[in-house]
């Protein structure tokens, strides 16, 4: 085994506690209590050992950091090699934020019969292992076996713990994802032979391809880098491949959905960073305008259908679908102002769509389950708070400036629009439709006398100076036709959002910490794939090694 | 111009008291997060800690107002950097304040007037549960609409400009249990958004060609640009300021945004927010000054001065009370937008106009809350009348704001208004006759509705006293109490006399911030423009008095009219317009594209896997179970294969 | 020494052989036909092994005539088993290994 740089043992710690913590926590899953407590343990020490590495990554230093390897199939030159950048801290630092908050938020879901807690929450465990190794892979056939065992625990998460139709999602998910992964395999192969074509001894070492198919003809460029794009835009999603997301997160318990458009989903830009921009640089150029067609297209399309949905839950898919759109605008504009955007929008759309996410996973457990529109209205005035939360989730997801995403979406757009005019004026207008639809879903849900199948609507009961936090209102129980309150947020509803709101509005005023972390690692993307930038400046410029 | 262009150049780091100017911004933005945070344990203090943060800044800005004021003029530009906030690459957007004398006037008149506007919401909001909440909405307002005038960048203005956007729907959506308040949030903020988009392409247009989005550098070498450069910046501004000031084509909200509190119309959609865009424009004087500006100069004129007629003409059909204020704010913001679309020229007297309307115009819609106060919240003038006796205090000041509004001589709106028409006609040419005339007929205009509201609300019959409100209450007005009425007077004070100190020495004080005051003379002389004015003001009033004043107002408006009146209730059409072009095509389209999306690209997926489904299930009928048919398809094969083989040896 | 006689009637005992397998019910005469038809085989075999003078071509046929032998075990087994079950060798009766 090699290492190289120090804080190997901090990745390596990052990568094994999820593992172990999955293996405890389903032997634990005989008590729920205790399994739900270890599984809470082993995700915050996780994140704990992720701000570690964080402190110990030097943003100024080589490109990967805390690196370690060792010989897997060595006939193959598969090694098991993991190191990360700039990109894959800051994501697997969000990886870590959010699993601890899903399972504060999943405390007391209900699950199907004959589920255990201690199940849900190993596969959360579990899944959060393998995606923390896709974003430290540095040997693109572990990359890509691990990219594809990253389903299995998230075809169990949805297929046994979703909703109605969640056998017909999960089918739908993993064929989709799976037969990207397959095209991808072709690519990865085929950069195998390129390698042992140049060097004699094929590799699979990330570094290694990177200076090899870097120089290959354009035509073989192109034909890999549609393998890899066809799978990290499955993944991703980008529009024309988009629609198994919304039916995925429509079936998955709030918790999962949260993992799956604020970290699964991401692995698609990843690649699209991490793979296709150093390996194919020529592709790259020659193909940007067909990805960014793809990827407005995302934004206007995915706005649109946000607003002509009637459930909640698929709502937010398409939202994230636009705001994907928007990534994929800012990775393909080739500039480093819009690729940093990219990537903090990838960091502040997981913090704030994943919030978005559970405070809509809240409203829908007030309302016995439902998640369409037309049953809520007027919920504001039974429960301010929620209601509060719920518009602070949603301006971030606008882009509001002194939030989060505002930051990501205009590094995005600024950086975007010296190399692709056009294109980001078609994005900006999009921001028009962010406002609607978000606007929309508030308005709906929040505003408005109280109505609809969920909220059977009277009056509070009591008024304000009851022992809740906000008034009480009467549901009726479809099934039973029994009465219960609708309470405001309660205790473990409030830490599990305070980080966030915390997270939005500190990123909003001063994301340099993240910038910091992400420019070098973004520099490094542009000279690797011999990008330079269309806006210079004399005292700050993108340095190449 | 030049002497512009070179101050720009020479803007100075702040020391001393300057330095502290980020507690403008945090002394409020303080109180809206503790309000907000702390819930209902500060509903008891809540009010007095929001009002208190506000007079703390005023106090502060008035500091800070006399140590720039002793500085030589040459000094009196000033940055405060805080920290870096975007910083990548050639990208540094900073956080940072420019302290000039531009950005102080509007410190002061926004934590000046929000401070009145704080008291008299203590008394406005007192039956309201959740008046705590209130308050802190509205420090995020003043908190953004601060960080809007103080930015040294454009950056830092877009984000207070979209801050106060969101305080500003929050304040609108106040009674968010009615529909109509709630869709009237909505609508402005996306109407704002529009706009903004405008303001964001203009930032980023800076970025290309200037490669920063900070006052100084952008306005170091906007010079240098080409035509096209700078006329679609100046276009794309507009646009922006447009939105947030209810601008011509964007004028549909402002008066939907009347369904928030009295105080919030008079304080961000009368005083304060509204008048963003003219800041906006006046802010980047360096550009509009530019001779290669003159065709986005030209499109702000003709923005101005549309959208002045459209304020007037709708607000002498309207019958809602402060709709007929809202639609005189528009008409007003257009004076102003006129103004500063002059250059050089018009930048101060359209500052000057925006000040003393900030005055007028909050004096007049307190006073509007004042009367609904006291009236169970009735807003519909016919059901008013004869209201001056029951309100003296309310009376007397509301007239004087009204006075000032239609330019009543030497009152406020007489030195703003006349200045800008008179800077109108100066314009010289065709142009100056043209833009010189329409504002000298909304001069008319605005008389004559401002007559009309002064009849039918505070003279006349009392209607109401046969009437039943919505509620089923009877009518007692009664004039309210101190905390409402002392803001009315303070505000009717400054109403009169604002215009005479102000007219002297604004112009020599933002000199630093927008150039020098250049007084052009056009065809006719000032004095002959102030007559006119004055007279042609005197026959708007005269006419609404012969109209209304001497026969009985219907208390349910008539319902045949003649066409005008119908297109000016109607908005002269501007929601129709949006309606037909926007609202409902993207209906129909969202429609159709979740149509398409199920049915067609998920059909499409879906249509893939039945079909592979499908296709299997057809292919399987072959496996009969007769060996027989085995073993013919078996020599079938055979024979292919063989076929196949030999063509290959012999071809 | 020609060789076509020799092919002529090993491709005649084939094509005898393939339709009665393809046209006959009965399972012990289609299974017969199968052994013409190797045995048509196998006097190819025979034939190019004796014009080319090469050994392999006979060797070749004995590994037929054993793998025949097998089948014929097999084979007669298992249809001996169906008849036993349906009393019937007629090979379209024993059509349950369908879709």
């Amino acid at each position: 085994m090699t290492t190289s740089g120090t804080g190997s043992w901090l990745l390596a710690a990052l990568l094994l506690l999820p593992l172990v913590g999955a293996a405890v926590v389903v032997a634990l899953r005989g008590n729920d209590r205790t399994a739900k407590l270890a599984a809470l343990g082993f995700s915050v020490a996780e994140f704990v050992v992720a701000l570690v590495s964080w402190a110990n990554f030097e943003p100024g230093g080589a490109r990967l950091q805390q690196s370690f390897s060792f010989d897997w199939i060595p006939a193959f030159g598969v090694h098991i090699s993991f190191a990360i950048d700039g990109i894959a801290l800051v994501m697997i630092a969000v990886i870590g934020l959010l699993v601890p908050l899903v399972i504060g938020a999943g405390w007391a879901d209900k699950l199907p019969e004959g589920r255990t807690k201690g199940g849900f929450f190993s596969l959360i465990l579990l899944e959060q292992a393998l995606t923390v190794g896709v974003f430290a892979a540095t040997d693109v056939f572990l990359f890509y076996v691990l990219f594809e065992i990253m389903l299995i625990p998230m075809y169990f998460l949805i297929g046994s713990y979703g909703g109605a139709r969640r056998q017909y999602a999960a089918v739908k998910f993993f064929l989709y994802s799976f037969l990207g992964g397959l095209i991808m395999l072709a690519s990865v192969i085929g950069c195998y032979v390129l390698a042992g074509d140049e060097l004699g001894k094929g590799t699979f070492d990330w570094a290694t391809l990177v200076q090899v198919v870097h120089d290959a003809p354009l035509s073989t460029q192109i034909w890999l880098f549609l393998g890899f794009f066809v799978a990290f835009a499955i993944k991703a999603p980008l529009v024309p491949v988009h629609t198994w997301l919304p039916d995925a997160t429509a079936e998955a318990p709030i918790g999962v959905a949260v993992l799956l458009v604020g970290i699964l989903d991401k692995v698609g830009t990843f690649g699209f960073l991490r793979y296709l921009l150093p390996m194919f640089p020529l592709a790259s150029k020659e193909l940007a305008p067909l990805v960014l067609v793809l990827a407005v297209a995302g934004v206007i399309y995915g706005s649109l259908l946000a607003t002509g949905q009637r459930d909640m839950k698929r709502f937010l898919a398409y939202v994230s679908i636009a705001h994907f759109g928007f990534i994929a605008l800012g990775i393909f504009a080739f500039s480093s102002q819009a690729m940093t955007g990219s990537v903090t929008y990838m960091i502040n759309h997981s913090i704030a769509t994943g919030m978005l996410i559970l405070v809509v996973g809240m409203v829908i457990s007030r309302g016995g389950g439902s998640s369409r529109v037309a049953d809520y209205g007027g919920m504001a005035k039974l429960t301010p708070l929620l209601a509060g939360v719920l518009l602070i989730a949603g301006l971030s997801s606008l882009s509001l400036p002194g939030t989060n995403s505002f930051v990501s979406e205009f590094l995005v757009l600024i950086g975007s629009y010296p190399n692709a005019p056009v294109y980001t004026i078609i994005a900006t207008v999009g921001m028009i439709f962010a406002a609607l639809y978000v606007l929309w879903l508030y308005q709906r849900i929040m505003q408005g006398p109280l109505r609809g199948n969920a909220l059977v609507g009277e009056e509070p009961l009591a008024g304000p100076s009851t022992g809740t936090a906000g008034g009480v209102g009467t549901l009726v129980d479809s099934a039973v036709g029994a009465k219960k309150a609708i309470l405001d947020l309660n205790l473990r509803e409030k830490a599990v959002l305070a980080p966030l709101i915390l997270l939005i509005v500190g990123l909003g005023l001063f994301p340099k910490p993240v910038l910091d972390t992400v420019t070098p690692t973004v520099d490094a993307t542009m000279c690797a794939a011999g990008l330079v930038d269309p806006v210079q400046s004399a005292e700050r410029q993108l340095q190449c090694p | 111009m030049t002497g512009t262009m070179n101050l720009a150049a020479e803007v100075q780091q702040a020391s001393g008291v300057a330095s502290m100017a980020w507690l403008l911004l945090v002394l409020p933005a303080f109180g809206a997060a503790v309000l907000l945070i702390g819930g209902k344990r500060t509903d008891k203090w809540g009010h007095l800690l929001g009002s208190a943060t506000v007079i703390a800044a005023f106090v502060y800005g008035v500091v800070l107002f006399l140590d720039t004021k002793s500085l030589g003029a040459e000094d009196r530009l000033r940055d405060v950097h805080l920290f870096d906030w975007i910083p990548v690459n050639a990208l540094d957007v900073e956080f940072g304040l420019r302290v000039d004398p531009l950005s102080l006037t509007f410190v002061l008149l926004i934590t000046g007037v929000g401070s009145l506007i704080h008291i008299y919401s203590i008394g406005y909001m007192s039956d309201d549960r959740n008046r705590r909440r209130f308050f802190a909405y509205l420090n995020l307002f003043v908190a953004a609409m601060l960080l809007l005038v103080l930015g040294n960048g454009f950056v830092t203005l877009y984000f207070g400009w979209e801050g106060v956007g969101l305080a500003s729907y929050l304040l609108i959506g106040w009674y968010q249990d009615k529909d109509f308040a709630a869709t009237a949030a909505k609508k402005a903020f996306l109407m704002n958004r529009v706009g903004d988009v405008g303001l964001a392409l203009a930032i980023f247009i800076m970025f290309k060609t200037m490669g920063s989005t900070q006052y100084d550098v952008v306005f170091a070498q906007i010079g240098n640009q080409s035509t096209a450069t700078v006329v679609s910046i100046g276009i794309l501004l507009l646009l922006g300021a447009c939105g947030k000031s209810g601008q011509f084509p964007l004028q549909a909200w402002l008066p939907d945004a009347m369904a928030g509190p009295t105080p919030v119309s008079a304080l961000i959609h009368a005083a304060t927010m509204v008048t963003a865009g003219v800041y906006l424009i006046a802010r980047s004087s360096p550009l509009y000054s530019l001779p290669q500006a003159e065709d986005a100069r030209l499109v702000v004129m003709i923005v101005g001065a549309v959208t002045l007629l459209i304020g007037c003409v709708i607000g002498c059909a309207y019958d809602d009370f402060k709709k007929v204020l809202a639609y005189s704010t528009v008409s007003q913001i257009g004076y102003m937008i006129l103004a500063v679309g002059l250059g050089p020229a018009g930048y101060a007297f359209g500052i000057l106009h925006l000040l003393t309307h900030g005055f007028f115009k909050a004096g007049l819609f307190l006073g509007a809350g004042s009367v609904m106060h006291g009236m169970n919240d009735e807003g519909n003038i016919r059901r008013l009348g004869g209201l001056a006796r029951k309100m003296p205090i309310t009376f007397v000041t509301w007239t004087l704001g009204y006075l000032a509004l239609i330019g009543f001589p030497f009152l406020s709106g007489y030195f703003s208004k006349d200045a800008i028409i008179a800077a109108a006609f100066s314009e010289g040419g065709g142009r100056g006759w043209v833009f010189g005339g329409i504002a000298l007929l909304g001069a008319g205009l605005t008389a004559f509705y401002m007559t009309r509201l002064l009849i039918l609300v505070f003279l006349g019959k009392p209607r109401w006293e046969n009437l039943k409100s919505e509620d089923g209450r009877a009518y007692h007005p009664h004039e309210s109490g101190w905390t409402m009425t002392l803001p009315m007077i303070v505000l009717a004070v400054g109403s009169v006399g604002a215009g005479a100190i102000l007219s002297g020495i604004l112009p020599e004080w933002l000199t630093p911030s927008i150039g020098e005051l250049v007084e052009e003379h056009g065809p006719l002389s000032h004095t002959l423009i102030a007559v006119l004015t004055v007279a042609i003001s005197a026959i708007g009033a005269a006419t609404a008095f012969v109209v209304f004043g001497r026969r009985e107002q219907p208390v349910t408006r008539p319902a045949r009219v003649s066409f005008p009146v119908r297109a000016a209730r109607a908005d002269l059409y501007g929601n129709h317009l949006n309606e037909a072009l926007f609202a409902r095509p993207g209906v129909w389209l969202t429609r159709f594209l979740v149509f398409v999306d199920n049915r067609g690209v998920d059909g499409l997926v879906n249509g893939i896997a039945a079909g592979l489904g499908g296709s299997s299930g057809r292919l399987r009928r072959l496996q009969t179970g007769f060996v027989r048919s085995y073993a013919l398809s078996m020599l079938g094969g055979s024979i292919l294969v063989i076929a196949a083989l030999l063509m290959v040896r012999f071809a | 020494m020609t060789p076509t006689y020799y092919l002529l009637l090993s491709a005649l005992l084939f094509t005898i052989g393939a339709v009665g397998v393809l046209v006959r019910r009965n399972a012990i005469v289609v299974f017969m036909c199968v052994e013409l038809m190797l045995n048509a085989v196998n006097l190819s075999l025979v034939t190019f092994a004796r014009i080319n003078g090469s050994l392999s071509g006979q060797v070749m046929a004995f590994f037929v005539m054993v793998v025949a032998a097998a089948e014929v075990v097999v084979g007669l087994a298992i249809i001996m088993s169906i008849f036993r079950t349906r009393r019937t060798a007629s090979v379209d009766d024993s059509n349950l290994l369908k879709y």
